[in-house]
């Protein structure tokens, strides 16, 4: 019985660390081209299953559903891009951050003026029968979401190094003026950092939605757990950004079963504290 | 010389400040004021947005039939966010500026305990619609405070009444840490002992916490028999579908928090048997002819739901019954302050949606346990039960 | 008197003041411009820290906090004295911010934003959780009123004429300290860190001094929050509120005194004049950051006076330099 509450446990933080990873990926995706942090990147999540909640009530197909709300957000995170951080006079962290915030409190008031206050499921993607493994149960939605993160982490991978795109991306964060020498469209590479967290931010949010429901001020503490992670992972590498996110996430479980609820979003925080004041390049090195 | 530029701006601002203050004192109004204050936007807006429908509705019906005592009411409506700062703010703004008579609100218990604590001391009677004990107890130190929303101590204490007649001795209780959770586990703990009944397992979740699984494999390692769950918007709802996920068979209780279509649609078939303590409003449809709420029940939900496309909830029927009784007082007695709290004091089997009200000098609520009827979720219905 | 020491900004504060009190009888906006008052300390003390010193907290609402929750406590729970707690409150707060500020100052940029961000979490979630304590969610009740000279402080005027004075005098202070040898200091830090070490400013130890003292100021404004209110909840000390503090200092204007008034007194005002948009008001209040930041981002007061200079500069042809 011990033992398969331990690995019940196991499972329930490697799915919520998933999660977190997916949502620390569009953080580095970002930081990645732009030295950005990008305090919306939780209303994405929420953006992404809100909308593809609704396109499939006028569509009951999930694959539409995915395709179309992912489409819808990544346009949203490149109007962000072009409407508030292109015409930034001054942009220093603190400037950027205040503006992220305000897009993020914008975008969280429009989708409650949009979809109300209420939240709203999603089916799973493949049925509800749990799995049964060695005493512990988990759903194919569980699955779904840490098979994906892993094919997402590996696709992100390629990208940045094998690309060209990837790479001159990567230079831009590494040294705008330099890259700009060799010709990399700075304004680009930004921009496509913009839809492609969006994008992904959009995919999170749709995955998780048939086990967390959908609504609209679900972004807040997702976005900012998504935040430590990546921050934990180092923020400039995609690798340490989904090891954070495992790492919160099991953690949190742990804590949860063999210490206290109460405190258990506490945890995810105060790891953050530790790994800040005594490794405070993150767990492994930033890619640049 | 910039810093004086600023100082006189500063100046200037102050000086708006104290004519808009002067301009605010406008002559006496004819028309009754009531405020409201309810949490319309923010974590706990599924209690606000149907107080403040109830509440606009209510008036303008009371309006068109000829107001009260030939005066038009008037109700102004200010969102507290849930936050205890503003909620004050309104309050003061309510009491000085928009001279109300009497406030109905707030949605939440500890925006309730900033606001009553002025209009305590203002002399003015306030109709709270949140749950907490201690908004109107202890009665000597809360003369002008009322309130029409059930307290858990009675759905607590239905559940133990319901679970004592099965013979259910061993309960396992998962709260929010909110308000309305850390109260509701207060009263499971302290009134468990009363039924014989033994709490084996103690857990909380986060109001937004979308995974309780970790807490539950933890309950399935107790001998408990029931758990019973505490909460209010999606989170019970996840509760639910995470005991099917874990194969957890025990039966699942919910408070009356969950008492509402929503709750249903999000649980989906995982809801399918739960059991909860809720208002008559949620089953009126079943309840005898005999019942005398069955009548007031469907008047409210008939006219919410043809005036709002949206399905009737409990909470908004908390301001209905403030709006409601005190119309009823001001028609009596008029608008002299005194007289309204003595009036609200006097009720007596007041039928309303939330319960048949006896208010006394000791009781500012006016309920008892019979205000709540267990329901069964059945085939994505409420089925009335005991 | 000449007119020139007539026009000094402290005396016309005074005045303003005084005028405030003699006129102003609406308790609403007296509990408004209380408020005002309560965050402006805060504001001032966080501007110290991020204006002055170059350093960023996105946790600032934990102090605030903890002063109210030690000045809440000790009164309604333990009966001490209201001063006396203010005191012990601003004692604790001191303490954490040097135990925090000892790891954390060492940090840069997001790091360190990062990491007051989780402070101000976790404590977020202590006065939440610790509930035989601070009352949890549903609050800490009967916080008496403050007393003074056998007046008591019960009345929102009778506040006012406390919160003021003792925010008259916190930004003299502060003023007095940004003119200062300190404050020199203070600025070659934020103009560089190596290159104030290299002038002699012991950098790691004049940052932790200010992290400290804006500590301080969160700390005693929140045992006025306390006392003012006379009940206190978790909610109001959340991440939100800090962010909002953080943007009352840029609104603005970074490493300014007055404009921390400013910021405070506009962001404390604005949504109770959004009340009337209902659903939307927190629609343009998103908006309304972005655009600020994206088009005054040296703050209200100074963008509007660089529009204004940069149009005089245009009618007399004149070149901007």
């Amino acid at each position: 019985m011990e033992l398969a509450s331990l690995l019940q446990y196991l499972i329930s933080g490697l799915t919520n660390g998933a999660i977190y990873a997916l949502i620390a990926l569009g953080f580095v995706i970002i930081y990645h081209a732009t030295t950005i942090i990008n305090f919306a990147q939780g209303e994405m999540v929420m953006l992404g299953a809100l909308c593809a909640i609704s396109i499939y009530h006028h569509y009951p197909s999930l694959p539409v559903a995915f395709v179309g709300g992912v489409v819808l957000v990544t346009i949203v995170g490149i109007l962000f891009e072009r409407l508030a951080l292109r015409p930034v006079r001054d942009p220093n962290p603190l400037t950027l951050i205040i503006i992220t915030v305000g897009g993020a409190v914008f975008l969280k008031g429009v989708a409650m003026i949009l979809w109300g206050k209420e939240a709203y499921s999603l089916p799973s993607f493949s049925g509800d029968t749990p799995f049964h493994l060695g005493g512990a149960t988990l759903l194919p939605q569980n699955l779904w979401v840490m098979g994906l993160t892993a094919l997402v982490l590996l696709a992100l991978e390629s990208f940045f190094r094998l690309t060209l795109t990837g790479k001159a991306m990567r230079a831009c964060a590494y040294n705008p003026r330099a890259a700009r020498l060799v010709g990399i469209s700075q304004s680009r590479m930004v921009l496509l950092s913009f839809a492609l967290a969006a994008a992904l931010g959009a995919g999170a949010g749709i995955l998780i939605a048939p086990l967390t429901l959908g609504v609209y001020d679900m972004g807040t503490m997702v976005g900012l757990k998504g935040f430590c992670a990546a921050i934990l992972g180092g923020l400039g590498s995609s690798f340490g950004g989904v090891l954070g996110g495992l790492i919160l996430g099991v953690a949190e479980s742990l804590a949860t079963g063999l210490i206290s609820s109460g405190y258990r979003d506490a945890v995810a925080f105060f790891i953050l504290l530790l790994v800040l004041f005594i490794r405070p390049q993150g767990l492994i090195r930033g890619g640049s | 010389m910039r810093s004086r530029g600023i100082a006189v701006i500063l100046v200037f601002l102050m000086g708006v400040l104290l004519l808009a203050a002067g301009c605010a004192k406008g002559p006496e109004t004819e028309p009754y004021v009531v405020g409201g204050i309810f949490s319309i936007t923010g974590p706990a807006s599924y209690l606000g947005e149907p107080e403040r429908n109830t509440m606009e509705m209510l008036a303008a019906s009371i309006n068109a039939a000829g107001g009260i005592k030939g005066h038009p009411l008037k109700v102004v409506i200010y969102d507290d966010e849930g936050d205890v700062t503003k909620a004050r703010l309104h309050a003061e703004k309510l009491l000085t500026k928009d001279g109300a008579i009497s406030i109905i609100g707030p949605s939440l218990t500890h925006t309730s305990m900033t606001v009553l604590d002025i209009t305590q001391k203002a002399k003015l009677p306030l109709i709270s619609c949140a749950a907490g004990v201690g908004i109107t107890a202890p009665a000597d130190k809360r003369q002008w405070v009322f309130k029409t929303a059930q307290t858990d101590q009675m759905a607590v204490s239905r559940i133990y009444q319901y679970l004592q007649k099965q013979g259910t001795t061993k309960v396992a209780i998962l709260t929010v840490s909110t308000g309305f959770g850390v109260s509701g586990k207060g009263q499971l703990i302290s009134q468990a002992p009363q039924y014989g009944i033994q709490v084996v397992a103690q857990e909380v979740f986060g109001e937004k916490d979308t995974d309780m699984t970790p807490q539950l494999t933890k309950i399935r390692g107790t001998d408990a028999q029931v758990v019973i769950c505490w909460g209010t918007g999606p989170a019970p709802a996840l509760v639910a579908k995470n005991m099917k996920q874990l194969g957890l068979t025990l039966t699942l209780i919910q408070s009356h928090g969950a008492a509402s279509q929503k709750f249903i649609e999000l649980a989906g078939d995982a809801g399918e048997g739960i059991l909860l303590p809720a208002g008559k409003l949620a089953v009126y449809t079943q309840l005898p002819d005999t019942d005398p709420q069955k009548a007031v029940c469907k008047a409210y939900a008939d006219q919410y739901q043809a005036k709002f496309k949206k399905p009737v909830s409990s909470f908004g029927g908390y301001a209905y019954d403030a709006l409601n009784m005190l119309t009823k007082v001001l028609n009596q007695s008029g608008k002299d302050k005194e007289k309204i709290r003595s009036g609200l004091e006097g009720i007596k089997n007041y039928v309303g949606v939330s319960g048949v009200f006896n208010m006394s000098p000791e009781d500012h609520n006016g309920l008892t346990p019979a205000a709540f009827v267990m329901v069964k979720i059945d085939k994505g219905q409420f089925k009335l039960v005991d | 008197m000449n007119p020139r020491q007539f026009l000094n900004p402290w005396v016309l504060f005074g005045a303003a003041v005084l005028l405030t009190a003699a006129a102003l009888h609406n308790d609403y906006y007296l509990t408004l411009i209380n408020f005002i008052g309560i965050h402006t300390l805060l504001v001032v003390g966080l501007n110290l820290l991020m204006g002055y010193a170059g350093q960023i907290s996105l946790g600032h609402a934990a102090f605030f906090g903890l002063g109210a929750y030690t000045s809440g406590i000790l009164t309604a729970t333990y009966g001490v004295d209201p001063w006396l707690a203010m005191l012990a409150g601003m004692l604790v707060c001191g303490l954490t911010a040097f135990l925090i500020g000892v790891p954390a100052l060492k940090l840069r940029g997001y790091y360190l934003a990062m990491a007051t961000l989780g402070f101000g979490i976790i404590l977020y979630i202590v006065f939440n959780e610790a509930e035989s304590w601070t009352g949890g969610p549903s609050g800490l009740t009967g916080i008496p009123d403050l007393s003074l000279f056998g007046f008591k402080l019960d009345t929102p005027k009778r506040l006012f004429l406390l919160i003021w004075p003792v925010l008259g005098g916190i930004m003299a202070l502060s003023a007095n300290l940004v003119d200062s040898r300190t404050g020199r200091a203070l600025r070659a830090l934020h103009e560089g860190e190596a290159a104030a070490q290299s002038l002699g400013v012991n950098t790691s130890r004049l940052k932790l001094m200010i992290f400290v003292w804006s500590a301080l100021y969160a700390s005693l404004a929140g045992s006025l929050y306390a006392h003012t209110l006379n009940f206190i909840a978790a909610a109001s000390f959340g991440f939100m509120f800090s962010i909002k503090l953080v943007t009352m200092v840029v609104l603005g204007g970074m490493a300014s005194i007055w404009g921390s008034f400013l910021g405070a007194a506009v962001l404390t005002v604005l949504p109770e004049m959004l009340t009337m948009f209902h659903d939307y008001e927190v629609i343009i209040f998103g908006v309304i950051l972005m655009v600020v930041m994206i088009f005054l981002p040296r703050g209200l007061v100074r963008g509007i006076m660089d529009l204004w200079e940069f149009r005089r500069y245009k009618k007399e042809g004149g070149i901007i330099g």
